[in-house]
Parts: C-alpha cells; structure tokens; sequence
C-alpha cells in the first residue's frame, strides 16, 4: 500500500524491538498482543453500587437530574398519562410537531391530545426539518446510574442519530430494568454489533465548560432534556 | 453545498513561517522564558487563569474522590496504555482491517503535512469548499485550518472555546478550554465586533454567549457537506471512534455531513471496546470535573440509514514514533488529553499557555512537544526547563505519566545537545568551580572577590541581572547577594568569640 503505511509500521518494529522497551513492559510484550492483553491487571471495582440494594433506580434520578435533566419516575401504568402531558406543556412552549421514530412501543403514545402534532421519519426528515420540531420522543438502550448517563444504540424506538440531536426538546423514556449500577455492566452489554450501530451517551442536556470553566447548559444539542423513568410496582 | 461563512473565514492564527516540520502554527515563537515573562506581567490574564484553573481543581478533587477505586483505575489505564504502545503495530493493522470492513477508508500520514494535503484532497473530492470541525487537538498540532486556508478551503471550528479563539485571531491556550485566558467580558466584546448577527444587547452572561453561537452556528451545521473531527478513542477490535464532548457541536459534525474526515493520531488506539470502561471513568473527571460528560458518540464506519455515506480515517505519525523510541519519553504517548496537569500546574497558573509556544501547553506540553519535534530549536529546548518539578501533574494524571521524570530526562538531552557546541558558558563555568575548590587559597580569594563584586551589583540583597555570560541565570530568577563575609575569613578574624 502506500509508502508512508510502510515507514510508520517500520518505525514502530524499530521502536519497539526488545532492547528498546523499558523493563516493566517487557512482561506484556510477548509476540502474542491478545496473550498478553488477557494478563493486564484490572483491580478496580467492577461495581460502585450493589444493584441488590435496591437503590439503583433512586441514584440514577438523583444524577440524571444533578446535571439539569427533568427527571419523573412514574408507574408503567401511568407512562402514557404522563407523555401525554410532558408533551402538552412542550407543545404550550414551543409549537410544532413531535418526531417519533419507527419501533416506539406500542401505547406509549396512546394517550395524546388530538392537539399533539407527529412527524415520522419514513423517509428520513431533512435536517432543516428537524430543526421545525417541537421536540423528539425516544426510548432508549441502556443507562448508567452511577453517572447518571443515558445511553442510545439507535435501535428500533431511539430513530438515526439526527432525531435526537437536532430538535431541541428530547423525551427519553427509560425503564427502571434498563437501568445499571456501573459503566462497565452497561458497556458490556453494548459491544458493536454486525449492523454496526452507532452509539450515544447523554448525561444531561447539551452543556459547555468553555468560559471560566463553569459549566453551563444549552449548546448545540437538545437543551431540554426530560426523562421519564418507568416502574413497574 | 457548504457550510455558510466558512469559506470566508481567516484563520486564527498567525502563518507558518519557520522551517521546523511537525507544528507549524507556531513557529517563530519566542523560547519559553521570554514568552512567560510579558504573560506574567499580564496582570488580567492572571486573573483570568488563576479563577479558572482554581475553579477546577476543587470540583476535580471532588469528583476523583467519589471513586474507591481511583488508584486501581489509573493503574489499569497505564498498563492497557503501556500493552497497546507495545504492540502498536499489531492494534494498528487490526484497527485498519475493522474501519476497511465497515465501509470506511484509511489513510497513513507520516506527517502533518502529508495529514493535510489528504484532508484537503478528500474535501476537494467531495466538491466542498467548506468544512465544519469538531475541535480536535491533532489537526491543531498540524495547522490543518491554516493547510486548507492556503487551498481556499475554509474551516469552521464549532467548539466553543475554538469559535472564540477563531474569531478573535488568538491562539488556544489549554488543551480542553482554548478560550481559558478570556474571561466573559472579553469574549462578549470578540462576539460583539466579530459575529455576524451577532444579537445586539449581547451580555457577558455565560448562557447568553453559548446561545449566541448556538444560533451563529446552527446554519452551518444544518447544510455542511463535510466534517472533521479528532478521536478520543479508536478501537482496534471492533473499528469504533469514540468522540468524548458537551455542547453537540460534535454530534453535529460526525452525523450530518455527509463525508466524515477524521484525523487522529496513532496512539490513540485502544485494543478493545470494553478498555472504555475504564478510560471514560477517568476522563470526563479529570478533564472537566464530570461523573460523565454530556455527550459521547461512538461510530463504526458506516451505519446505513444513519449519518456520513463516507468515512476516511486518517493516522498520524507526525513524531509519535519518535517519542515511542525513547525509552523514558515514550509514557507520554499514554495521554488522553484531560488537561488536569495543566490545571494543577503553577507554572502554567502563572504564565498561561501561549508561552509554550505550541498546540500542547502546561506540564504534558514541555514534553509532548520536545518529544514529537525534538530540542534542536530554542524554544523547544526551553520547554524541559518550564517547571519547577513540584510533581503536582504526575499526581493528578489519570494515566500516571511521570512528567517529572520525563522532564529530567529531557534536561539531560537538551545539555547533550549543548555539549557538541564550541563554547559553553555553563560548563567554562563547573570546570573553573573544580579548580577552584580544589585549593583552599583560591576558594578564599574566590570568596573575597565575590563578596566585593557582590557589593557592586545586589540592590537589597538581591541580584537581579548578572553581566554577560552569566546573564543567564538570572534571566528567569534573582540570585542572593554573597554575604560580605564568607564564614572562614569570619573564623580567622575572630576565632569564634563573635567578636
């Protein structure tokens, strides 16, 4: 292939022959990487937080909401009930239509006031339509407790990447069995698949640290972020 | 087709004009004591660093002290770190392999040239004259903005921080925040006099100056054709990108054009996807003080249906396989850009980070930056020397890199370096100091003679400026006036009795 493929791979050999290595790598720095990545040491906690405690669900709403996301936890009972009126104050804000994406399970959606506008995006919306909506209603893949961090895969009911960015009013509902302890559980469960599905983590609305490093929200992504967290009791 | 006003754009910072390969923004740049001097006399921009940097160091104390584990997670990253630069050729391929069988193209640039010069071809080939991009620490240390403005290709940069830094034709100065030597009534007035459209009444209210740039840049999101971005994290097992960000400026740029470029150098790899639990522990908290940051996106090639139609990834050397061949200085390839040594750092408190004179300031900047350019130029062989070896950024690093250690070694280059010049002040001066303490009589007339050309020069006790050629010592430092009277001729003068 090209030459500069070649002189970058030449040099690394070259960096890295025996000799070369500090003596503390030279334990993992047989021929065989996967061999030796397997003995890497990794002696932190697996989990921060016993999911047998039972107080999952508690800390994912306190840090969801500890980084200006709304957060309700409501009964799965109650979801549509409450849908419909999360999107009912939106729609008092800020009119126009919601986007939903194909595969949002079935009722969610059932309880809307005939007021209530929606968008599908089959076909796909242009993104300057998106721009028009009131606001985007999503589920979502997995979600972190100890970070507070919703985490998308863009699987049936999440909708392409576009839905939940460019509007500026996001609805995630996310199921208390959804929600794990830690980042690794959550990870492990989220390794790319064969339809290489995109990944999004959302730890509260679009925010920036850039003037005087004090966090404020509301850039470029959704500003508003609201989340239902659903129980079954 | 592309992004409005970006073509339009100048460049930021000022043209390449040296000889030096590898970074080119910032060539021509004093050596670091002369630059920090005038930016220790910059009483405003004092202010502005010490409430910013303060501000951080508390709520990552903080953060860091909510996991038990810290220690173990630090140690986990430097050996996963350690085990892929060991192995790097082999991640490497694997990477290429995963990104070629999900659709995307890799290139391999030797250097910051060749990196840009296929940016630049891959926007011309899409038919852009146009690009909007993710901040991105690798296409600074390129000068890639300044690259495409030469091929009238204009670079839009949507972070926050970098928008202020471009409008105002700055330079950044940290690694996170390339804004933090602006405080909010300096970056109303850049808004004020450099947006167009900027919204009249503008305040120096934070939320009110992220909404102005959400509404300066949210055409040109909407209708870009290409992006480019850096990587935080590629994975070789499964051929992912990992962009760790908090506005969206990022999700917009990796999502909506329909060519996607991104730049990333070649340490950055990880061998797998679950070596992300561990590094987006770590980073978010060291960097902005975060259990986890707004958003990160990760992407695999090409998804159908969702985002880019092309993905080119481009792999930069540009000095990386230098650093790898030293032995002390290759630990610094395990960075992840948090910036928390530079928050912690008193020297970079005190004279921000302009005086480096490159992308990477503060204590991973004074050796990054030898390491990647080597100490042939002045400025570079003065970076070992910004620090007062304190080891505060050692202690903070999230992946344990030993800046000290590095320094000293790099200190040790420099003076090897020096060693091959004719005449060397310094070392006239250590072989005339051996010859002199060899003899207690030409100690005691050395002594003598220094306590009178002492008399000449302090003022208060202090000496401020040495003749030529030991004007160096105190070119960055007072030295104490000798005493009027060494000890020994004390001793022969009054036999202990005081008097």
């Amino acid at each position: 292939m090209s030459t500069s493929r070649d002189q970058i791979l030449a040099r690394i050999r070259a960096a890295n022959r025996p000799a070369n290595r500090p003596a503390n790598e030279a334990a993992g720095a047989g021929d065989d990487a996967d061999a030796a990545y397997a003995t890497l040491p990794r002696k932190y906690l697996r989990a921060h937080h016993a999911p047998a405690s039972g107080g999952i669900a508690d800390l994912f709403a306190e840090r969801t909401a500890d980084y200006r996301a709304v957060v309700e936890r409501v009964p799965e009972s109650g979801l549509a009930a409450a849908v419909a009126r999360v999107l009912a104050q939106r729609a008092a804000a800020a009119p126009g239509p919601f986007v939903v994406p194909d595969g949002l399970p079935s009722g969610w959606l059932d309880a809307l006031s005939p007021a209530i506008a929606l968008a599908r995006d089959t076909p796909p919306l242009p993104a300057a339509e998106l721009d028009r909506m009131a606001g985007v209603v999503t589920g979502c893949a997995v979600a972190i407790a100890e970070t507070g961090t919703i985490i998308l895969d863009h699987g049936p009911g999440q909708g392409r990447r576009a839905l939940t960015l460019v509007p500026d009013f996001h609805l995630v509902i996310v199921r208390a069995s959804q929600v794990y302890a830690d980042l690794a559980d959550a990870f492990a469960r989220l390794v790319p698949d064969p339809n290489r599905r995109p990944h999004t983590l959302i730890s509260g609305p679009s925010a920036t640290s850039d003037i005087e490093l004090i966090r404020v929200e509301g850039v470029h992504g959704p500003r508003n972020l609201h989340v239902l967290l659903a129980e079954r009791h | 087709m592309t992004a409005p006003g970006a073509g339009g754009l100048q460049p930021g910072a000022p043209p390449a004009s040296a000889p030096h390969p590898g970074m080119p923004t910032y060539l021509g740049m004093p050596s670091f004591p002369v630059a920090a001097r005038a930016a220790v006399a910059d009483s405003q921009l004092r202010a502005n660093l010490t409430h910013a940097t303060h501000t951080i160091r508390a709520k990552r104390a903080g953060a860091v002290a909510e996991l038990a584990d810290w220690e173990q997670l630090r140690q986990a990253a430097k050996e996963i770190k350690d085990h892929t630069l060991a192995h790097l050729d082999t991640y490497l391929l694997r990477l290429e392999a995963n990104v070629t069988r999900a659709g995307g193209h890799v290139h391999w640039a030797a250097d910051a040239d060749e990196a840009n010069a296929i940016v630049a071809g891959l926007v011309r080939s899409a038919g852009a004259d146009g690009v909007v991009k993710v901040k991105s620490m690798a296409t600074q240390e390129t000068g890639l903005n300044e690259a495409l403005a030469a091929d009238g290709i204009g670079a839009l940069e949507t972070d926050l921080a970098e928008l202020i830094v471009q409008l105002g034709h700055d330079r950044p100065s940290h690694i996170l925040v390339p804004a933090i030597h602006r405080n909010r009534a300096e970056i109303r007035e850049i808004f004020r006099t450099q947006m167009p459209g900027a919204p009249a009444g503008l305040t120096d209210d934070p939320q009110a100056l992220a909404a102005a740039a959400r509404a300066h840049l949210r055409q040109a999101f909407l209708s870009a054709s290409v992006g480019v971005s850096g990587a935080n994290f590629a994975i070789a097992e499964t051929g992912s990108l990992v962009v760790v960000e908090s506005e969206g400026n990022g999700r917009m740029c990796v999502t909506l054009p329909r060519t996607l470029i991104s730049v990333v150098g070649i340490e950055k790899i990880l061998p797998s996807w679950r070596d992300l639990e561990v590094f987006l522990a770590l980073l978010p908290r060291s960097s902005t003080a975060e259990r986890m940051n707004p958003y990160t996106s990760t992407w695999t090639g090409i998804t159908p249906g969702d985002g880019p139609e092309h993905f080119h990834l481009v792999l930069l050397d540009n000095g990386r396989t230098s650093a790898l061949a030293d032995q002390t200085g290759r630990q610094a390839l395990r960075c992840i850009r948090c910036s928390a040594c530079l928050n912690v750092c008193p020297v970079y408190e005190r004279t921000g980070g302009h005086a480096y004179g490159s992308p990477y300031p503060g204590p991973i900047g004074a050796i990054i930056s030898p390491l990647l350019r080597g100490v042939t130029s002045p400025a570079d062989a003065s970076l070992p020397y910004a620090s007062t070896l304190c080891g505060a950024c050692y202690e903070v690093c999230p992946v344990a890199i030993n800046i000290p250690e590095v320094l000293v070694h790099l200190r040790a280059k420099v003076v090897d370096a020096k060693r091959e010049k004719t005449f060397s002040p310094e070392r006239t001066i250590f072989q005339l100091s051996g010859w002199v303490l060899r003899s207690p009589r030409l100690l005691a007339a050395a002594q003598r003679a220094a306590a009178t050309g002492g008399k000449l020069v302090a003022r208060s006790g202090r000496i401020r400026r040495l003749p030529p050629p030991l004007n160096g010592w105190t070119e960055t430092r007072d030295a104490p006036a000798p005493p009027p009277e060494s000890f020994r001729a004390w001793w022969a003068r009054t036999r202990g009795t005081g008097r």
